[in-house]
């Protein structure tokens, strides 16, 4: 048995009739695997995390993580989330502090500060370690919202585009970094993005998520390519250009089909359904292809 | 650099200066034409300076200089103030997290906030039986309203992502109100308060006429009687220009807490 595994997961919002944003979805990830989730904006990414993290429950499947169903929200599944959520009040080292006095409040003050720093300077931020957020660049931001979420020692992280807000530069820094961490770690990683270039950069596995609404998983692939990666090197790889082309394919071809759905649909009953607007947007996902 | 400091001159001190001068001409014009009763500014002036030029003079209890007036009025506001934000602010926090509270005591909350102090004095009266208390009474009951209600509204507008912040790290109810909570919610937390001080202030003028309690409505409500309207105006000024200073004071300390 897989230690994350999600069976037949639907997970709809709103009254009733709910708008349907994930339907069917099953997912395995073995631990100390590190998969990536690609897809469209607003395909139910975010969702996924939500689901996985425990912040929502699914209407209908299981959730499960380590044998036992979610139930609810845990330090032991780290997130970090796409809008970074620092806590503006509160210095780079006191927000991850925060998340070391809750998980660890045996442990004596002095020492889960040390615990703090550490990680605060595992992402290279200990000069920054007095600084307030909004004294940093997005990039800086995101750094502290990792260690944060690495502070808690959690058994699996979970990133929620974590990179999507950043420049294409410091985004290339950031992969390399996580790309570090992932692998002096070993911990297991769920990667949500909308980038498949990343997605093939980082993880063992990538799985693309088909258009919304009622988005499912699509077929895995492996990324048997041997670590370090480079991304220079990975560009004239034809192995990660075969992968990349495959999980391009399916989200196009997914994106295509829904939007041929939704115009049938729109033809037959003319603004019955109030039609959930899941804005696809294949342009984003063809830019990468740099 | 010298066009922008006489800019500031010219926005800050002239145009202002100017503004003033208009209503002074105003006034006189009014007193010696159309309204005679009216003190003009020139002999509210003579009659007032004893009380500006030694505003701490205590001749007696119900004739001292303008400043000591304002001290006992301020020392009223800040027990009546206290006791508003004391109370305030727990209700403020009570409706913007539970949705029940707020169903249950909204209704009667917007019933009790549009009562006048003049309403509520008299029950005071009837409650504590002398005038001190009644007042500091009237003052919590009129002033606390906009704290209630901004710090309702400071809860409700914390964003989503701090909440799951707390909730990943399974922050206890207790950690979540002091960690988060109040943080996110204190800008708008010391806007209520800001409201509520100059409500404060607005009605200590009510509660000293009534009572006749020594102070700068208590002092007005005197003079009036009296038949000495210079001191009206003079008691007027103040209660305007404390009032003005109050109200900026309090918006340097709610900048201070704006978080980013």
């Amino acid at each position: 048995m897989a230690f994350i595994e999600l069976s037949g997961v639907c997970k709809g919002y709103g009254r009733e009739p709910r708008t349907p944003v994930l339907e069917n979805v099953d997912l395995a990830i073995e631990r100390g695997e590190l998969v990536s989730i690609v897809g469209y904006s607003g395909a139910g990414k975010t969702t996924l995390v939500s689901l996985l993290a425990g912040l929502t429950l699914p209407d209908k499947g299981r959730v499960l993580v380590g044998g036992k169903p979610v139930t609810g929200p845990s330090p032991e599944r780290g997130v970090v989330f796409q809008n970074y959520s620092l806590l503006p009040w509160l210095s780079v080292l006191e927000n991850v502090q925060l998340a070391v006095d809750q998980v660890f409040p045996k442990l004596l003050p002095a020492d889960r500060r040390a615990r703090a720093m550490k990680f605060v300077e595992m992402v290279n931020l200990g000069q920054a370690s007095g600084k307030r957020p909004r004294e940093l660049s997005g990039g800086m931001r995101q750094r502290v919202s990792v260690a944060r979420a690495l502070a808690m020692e959690p058994e699996v992280l979970l990133l929620d585009e974590p990179f999507g807000a950043l420049d294409a530069l410091t985004r290339a820094v950031l992969q390399g970094e996580l790309q570090r961490i992932s692998q002096e770690s070993g911990k297991t990683m769920l990667l949500i993005t909308n980038d498949v270039d990343e997605g093939i950069l980082l993880s063992d596995r990538i799985i693309p998520l088909g258009a919304g609404p009622r988005a499912s998983l699509g077929p895995a692939t492996i990324v048997d390519i041997e670590r370090p990666r480079d991304r220079k090197a990975l560009n004239h790889d034809p192995r990660f250009r075969a992968i990349r082309l495959g999980v391009l394919e399916y989200l196009l071809e997914s994106g295509k089909q829904k939007r041929a759905e939704r115009e049938a649909g729109a033809a037959q009953a003319a603004s019955v359904d109030p039609a959930p607007s899941a804005p696809s947007e294949p342009a984003q996902i063809v830019e990468v292809s740099l | 650099m010298k066009s922008s400091l006489v800019d500031g001159l010219i926005k800050y001190l002239l145009l202002p200066m100017l503004g003033a001068g208009c209503v002074l001409l105003l006034w006189t014009v009014a007193s010696s034409s159309v309204a005679t009763s009216l003190p003009s500014p020139l002999k509210t002036w003579e009659v007032s300076k004893p009380y500006i030029l030694s505003p701490w003079e205590k001749r007696g209890e119900l004739d001292q200089g303008i400043l000591h007036f304002t001290w006992y009025s301020l020392i009223r506001v800040a027990k009546g103030y206290a006791l508003a934000i004391a109370v305030g602010t727990p209700i403020g926090l009570l409706l913007g997290m539970s949705k029940g509270f707020t169903d249950t005591f909204d209704p009667i909350i917007q019933v009790l906030r549009p009562v006048s102090p003049l309403a509520w004095l008299p029950l005071g009266l009837v409650l504590f039986h002398k005038p001190e208390p009644a007042g500091i009474f009237t003052i919590a009951m009129c002033s606390m309203w906009p704290t209630v209600m901004n710090t309702a509204l400071g809860v409700r507008s914390i964003p989503q992502d701090y909440i799951n912040v707390a909730r990943v790290l399974k922050l206890s109810p207790y950690k979540t109100l002091v960690k988060v909570t109040i943080p996110a919610a204190l800008p708008y937390m010391f806007t209520g308060f800001r409201l509520s001080l100059g409500i404060a202030w607005l009605v200590i003028v009510a509660a000293e006429m009534l009572t006749g309690a020594p102070g700068v409505g208590g002092f007005l409500w005197q003079e009036y009687n009296a038949l000495i309207y210079e001191h009206i105006i003079l008691c007027i000024l103040t209660i305007g220009i404390v009032g003005f200073m109050l109200d900026r004071l309090m918006s340097l300390v709610e900048r201070r807490f704006k978080t980013a």
